[in-house]
């Protein structure tokens, strides 16, 4: 537990320090966002039909954004071969860096998705459930983005084959979390799609880690 | 060839032989760096790599990490597979690569206590910072326990990445060509160290281009181990894994 606090704390303070990197994914978020109110017209009913699948999307490509930094780093300055050497399991060790990732990465999202629904219009009722679904959402997006990171490594352009990996696979976190929002909106009961978003959050963090880990191990040798 | 155990080339000392490989074969990409290598090492044994560029001293010391599967052969700690065991042998080896692995952000400081965090995750905060104070000290590095890692030049990178050995102690040593970029002072504390160890009971396994004093160390010339010629293990290839 200790050293999976350690590496949570390592990276924290990687990821402050050097600072750009979350910084730039909200950046992302929130200007990607603010382009589709020019681009469809500011008529508010076409924006909040489409706020939640704006706002979803949105998410996913910028939590995407910063996933090729989750392992490159230390696989090229050779941290990741004393990382997959710890006496501590390395899925353990994953999971700690993914928990880093998220709460500089994620986290921000979630915090600045508010912000942006009001821009959209987004509908009063939606926002709570907007909220509780991306809290639910964006650690399975950086789950599944883990498994992808590490299988990537040391491909050239990672970054293009990354998307192409991992994309195709939030679209589920996607349809529930539009879904969602929407059925919030419309008065409907959103019981089901939070499970549902629940269940890929516990099946993510029982075999992403895993996963992501044995790719390491690939990625060392 | 039958899968039967090949005698070690170096016989073993009197002392039960901990750390063994027993008919390693290591490919790389398509090419076979070395074959049937073995060795054994016991408490206070030292094995010296030695070998041109590319003979595979990397690739052996790889091996014995456990971050690379042999071909066909196996390493083993007390007759058991590192592999069967990866956390157990994280535990006992520390290896020492070509790259420092010092986050260019951090203090030297939090570099090093990081990695003690890992190895000896039970120790408090107070504790891990003492032996990393300790361990720096060892290199003459104390004045720069606050310098972050970019400002460091390679020589002190190297003498940190080397203060890991010390802040966290471990009974068998991996180092790949530790002796880069370190100035004579340094060489002569690492083979202080390495002695010290030794006297201890701890193994070293080192590859170097240089001169390392090591007393009494076997040593390995890896081209005695290159196939003599690229086809010799196409009828040996059935029991690869990986």
């Amino acid at each position: 537990m200790a050293a999976f606090l350690a590496i949570i704390r390592r990276d924290l303070r990687l990821a402050l320090r050097q600072g750009s990197d979350s910084l730039m994914v909200v950046m992302f978020f929130v200007l990607t966002v603010v382009l589709f109110p020019f681009g469809v017209g500011p008529e508010t009913g076409v924006l909040e039909r489409i706020a939640a699948g704006v706002l979803w999307v949105t998410a996913l490509l910028a939590s995407m954004l910063s996933l090729d930094r989750l392992f490159q780093a230390d696989y090229e300055d050779g941290s990741l071969d004393l990382i997959t050497l710890s006496p501590v399991p390395l899925s353990l060790l994953v999971m700690g860096k993914v928990a880093a990732h998220w709460l500089t990465t994620g986290l921000p999202l979630l915090l600045a998705a508010p912000v942006l629904a009001v821009l959209l219009h987004l509908n009063q009722d939606g926002f709570l459930i907007l909220i509780v679904a991306m809290l639910l959402g964006t650690p399975t997006l950086s789950l599944i983005g883990a498994v992808g990171a590490a299988l990537v490594l040391g491909a050239r352009r990672g970054g293009v084959l990354l998307s192409l990996l991992v994309l195709p696979l939030y679209i589920p976190v996607l349809v529930f979390g539009v879904s969602a929002v929407d059925a919030a909106v419309m008065g409907f009961e959103v019981r089901a799609q939070l499970l549902v978003l629940s269940a890929m959050l516990l099946s993510a963090l029982a075999l992403c880690p895993w996963a992501a880990a044995s790719a390491l191990r690939q990625a060392v040798e | 060839m039958t899968d039967t155990l090949i005698p070690p080339a170096v016989p073993p000392a009197a002392a039960a032989p901990l750390f063994e490989g027993r008919g390693l074969t290591c490919i790389r990409g398509d090419r076979v760096v070395f074959t049937d290598l073995s060795f054994s090492l016991a408490p206070g044994q030292a094995l010296l790599l030695l070998g041109p560029n590319g003979s595979g001293k990397s690739s052996l010391l790889r091996l014995m990490a456990g971050l690379l599967h042999p071909a066909r052969g196996d390493v083993l700690w007390d007759d058991e597979s590192i592999f069967s065991d990866r956390e157990g042998h994280g535990a006992r080896a520390r290896y020492i690569g070509h790259q420092d692995a010092i986050k260019p952000v951090l203090t030297v400081r939090e570099n090093i206590a990081f990695w003690v965090r890992q190895w000896q995750p039970e120790r408090s905060a107070a504790q891990a910072d003492a032996q990393v104070e300790a361990a720096v000290a060892r290199f003459e590095m104390a004045r720069l326990l606050d310098v972050p890692g970019k400002m460091l030049s390679a020589g002190q990178k190297r003498r940190t990445n080397l203060s890991r050995l010390f802040a966290a102690p471990a009974p068998l040593w991996l180092l790949d060509e530790p002796t880069t970029a370190l100035d004579r002072a340094s060489v002569a504390v690492l083979e202080q160290a390495i002695a010290a160890h030794r006297a201890a009971g701890g193994m070293v396994v080192l590859s170097t281009h240089i001169d390392v004093a090591l007393p009494g160390a076997q040593e390995f010339h890896m081209d005695r181990f290159a196939p003599r010629n690229r086809y010799d293990w196409d009828d040996e290839t059935d029991g690869a894994e990986d």
